[in-house]
């Protein structure tokens, strides 16, 4: 079986695990400063299994919000795996249940791994060894933060200041495609202004209406009549 | 957070993940939806990042993390690999509190 995945393709899938197994690491630390068990944490890691929804979760918490508002913008920043969803499934298997399966494996990751290939057969190849490596490493990192991150003082140790770095890490590789940067502009904004007079989570529900501005810039580049449209 | 939420969530989550591959085997969406369906993720991380620099309960804050996201800026700037990024910004605010 092993030799249908050419060496390539396992070498970059381990090294992207590798990557978001090191990420791992930090969100096991955050989780339980946070106030999650370890086992908790680990249990995120296992069967939430998308990063920015689970930093979302404890660093809401971390903050000192409700868990419902926690949970709302975990939801929010899971929205795009919707639409990761519908990218992978012409390169999943037919059998239903190896799909609902794979389909826990849908991330940006592996997404993007799949798209970058020629044929459909190489795609969900890919698609299955940069998510088996990333689900193997993540839930290791994962265990190996929670287990340690006990013992530290988050505040004395900038912990705190690790959320918006991890936040804005993740918010930059996206920032390439058209209309992101004023869909972020207006959601920063929005949530900054809402911040003092609305309950904690509404800032960042209502920021997600920030999509609205990306549609702006799209309308705007057909008005001047330049050709500003996303590759195909 | 309680169990039941937790798990919750977690379904919500793969719930989402699974829609396409099993709803619409092979159909896509119409690509302006897809499009603002993949881009929500922008504008919430951007609201994330804005809260967690200068959000403290429900007031606004100026202290070690704003120097602690300008270091962070850079280091993602400079293509820094992601763990890198987050211990620099932990390691600035950890040397501003030392300082202070």
């Amino acid at each position: 079986m092993s030799d249908a995945f050419p060496r390539r393709l396992l070498q970059q899938a381990f090294v992207i695990g590798l990557a978001t197994g090191a990420y791992g690491v930090s969100f096991g630390v955050l989780s339980v400063t946070a106030g999650l068990s370890v086992l908790q944490t680990c249990v995120l890691s296992l069967l939430m299994f998308t990063g920015a929804s689970q930093f979302a979760v404890v660093g809401v918490l971390a903050g000192g919000g409700a868990p419902a508002a926690a949970a709302g913008n975990a939801l929010l920043l899971g929205a795009r795996n919707i639409a990761y969803g519908f990218v992978a499934a012409p390169v999943l298997p037919r059998s239903r249940l190896r799909r609902a399966l794979l389909a826990h494996l849908v991330l940006d990751e592996t997404v993007a791994m799949a798209r970058a290939q020629a044929d459909t057969e190489t795609a969900g190849r890919a698609f299955l060894a940069t998510g088996v490596a990333i689900y193997l490493l993540w839930n290791a990192g994962t265990a190996l933060g929670a287990l340690a991150g006990g013992a530290l003082d988050p505040i004395r140790l900038g912990l705190d200041a690790m959320f918006p770095a991890a936040f804005l890490a993740l918010l930059v590789p996206q920032l390439r495609r058209p209309g992101a940067s004023r869909a972020a502009v207006a959601g920063a904004v929005l949530a900054l202004a809402l911040l003092p007079i609305t309950p904690a989570g509404v800032p960042v529900l209502a920021a997600s209406l920030g999509v609205l501005a990306a549609l702006t810039a799209r309308a705007e580049a057909a008005g001047a009549g330049h050709d500003a449209a996303e590759p195909a | 957070m309680s169990w039941p939420l937790l798990l919750a969530l977690c379904a919500g989550c793969y719930a989402m993940k699974a829609a396409g591959p099993l709803l619409l085997a092979q159909r896509r969406l119409p690509p302006p939806v897809e499009r603002l369906v993949g881009l929500v993720a922008v504008p919430v991380l951007a609201a994330m990042v804005a809260l967690q620099t200068v959000g403290r309960g429900r007031s606004l804050v100026l202290d070690a993390r704003l120097a602690a996201l300008a270091v962070a800026a850079l280091l993602v700037w400079k293509r820094a690999p992601f763990l890198a990024v987050v211990l620099g910004a932990a390691a600035t605010a950890a040397l501003l509190r030392l300082v202070a």
